[in-house]
């Protein structure tokens, strides 16, 4: 490839997702639609199943999943240069209008409308955060027997002030280990 | 050195985020709010808030935020982003420059086997930290909560209800 026209995929790959960046909504899942919608119908830049298979990967790493894809797909179309370009793309649009608000918002937080609205969106917010929690429990088939973990995950956090962190290392660790010894035995 | 530690802090928030969204809640409300002071249980849920009704994801959002906050500077604003991306982009692109099947990996699948019921319990650490006297002042707040959370599970629109509760706020608490 030419450099011209490498320069142009780059522009492409950051443009494509400075626009998935804009205009979604909510983060990582809602955003795996219009993802799919740009990079495997529009641009091609990626068969369908290969894409399907990458979201189980982006999925299974840490961090944002909607970073995850923009990087997956960039490194896919480009390499490194690809992935920064697809990085940047993705992040720029809500850095811009976070950081604006970041700068109002810490001036006007105290005043009396705003603290009113707050005051009732406040509530709105932990609701939304707790409603998906019972979804969630089903589709990865909770059942009573299991539900111990999720719940003493969560209250060793909530309660006893435990590091997510820590929690997340030791059920990797655990896990892994678990695994291992149990498999010889069911054969 | 407040850079620094701001750097780090948001360095472990990607590299242990797991589960995407609000599932890195409870990760960034430790780090920031408990471990870091950096924000009040009522600035980080404004910032949750915040964060649903503008475009992108809410671990960037958050980062974009704090950093500034943290620091009154847009240096802050930009190391914390940057911070939050870079694990991503080291574990990523090394997967992908050694097109390792990852998700092949029976050690990955043995991990992931337990982390999928942890990040439910994220989810919930995150709601039940939330879930404090700052953010619900009176009955009316339960009332909101109760609402949202069914008009939630019946899917609407999660940007409507926050800017339907916040117009009810501004009538309630007038």
């Amino acid at each position: 490839m030419g450099r011209k026209a490498s320069i142009k995929l780059l522009l492409e790959v950051f443009t494509s997702f400075f626009k998935i960046g804009l205009f979604t909504f909510g983060g990582g899942y809602a955003m795996i639609p219009i993802i799919e919608r740009d990079i495997v119908d529009k641009r091609r830049w990626m068969p369908r199943e290969e894409f399907i298979e990458m979201l189980a990967l982006v999925q299974s790493v840490p961090g944002p999943i909607s970073i995850n894809t923009s990087i997956y797909v960039g490194y896919k179309v480009l390499g490194w240069a690809g992935a920064i370009a697809a990085i940047f793309g993705i992040i720029i649009p809500s850095f811009v209008i976070i950081l604006l608000i970041a700068i109002v918002f810490t001036d006007i937080s105290s005043n009396p409308v705003i603290e009113r609205v707050f005051k009732g969106i406040r509530p709105a917010v932990v609701a939304l955060i707790a409603a998906p929690i019972v979804r969630m429990a089903k589709a990865i088939g909770i059942t009573w027997k299991t539900a111990w973990i999720p719940i003493a995950a969560a209250l060793l956090i909530w309660l006893a002030g435990v590091s997510p962190v820590y929690i997340i290392l030791a059920t990797i660790c655990i896990s892994i280990l678990w695994n291992m010894f149990k498999k010889p035995n069911n054969k | 050195m407040l850079y620094l530690i701001l750097f780090w802090t948001f360095f472990k928030i990607g590299l242990f985020g797991f589960g995407g969204g609000y599932a890195i809640a409870a990760l960034i409300q430790h780090e920031v709010v408990d471990v870091n002071a950096w924000l009040t249980v009522t600035d980080f849920t404004n910032i949750m808030a915040i964060s649903q009704i503008t475009p992108g994801p809410i671990a960037i959002n958050c980062a974009t935020y704090v950093g500034y906050s943290a620091t009154q500077s847009i240096i802050g604003s930009l190391i914390a982003t940057i911070a939050v991306c870079l694990p991503s982009l080291i574990i990523m692109g090394i997967i992908c420059k050694f097109l390792i099947k990852f998700k092949s990996n029976k050690y990955v699948s043995y991990a992931m086997s337990g982390l999928k019921p942890i990040v439910l319990g994220l989810l919930a650490s995150a709601a039940l930290l939330l879930a404090n006297a700052e953010n619900f002042i009176d009955v009316y707040s339960y009332i909101i909560f109760g609402i949202v959370a069914i008009a939630s599970l019946f899917k609407v629109n999660p940007i409507m209800l926050l800017v339907l509760s916040g117009i009810a706020g501004f009538y309630i608490y007038a």
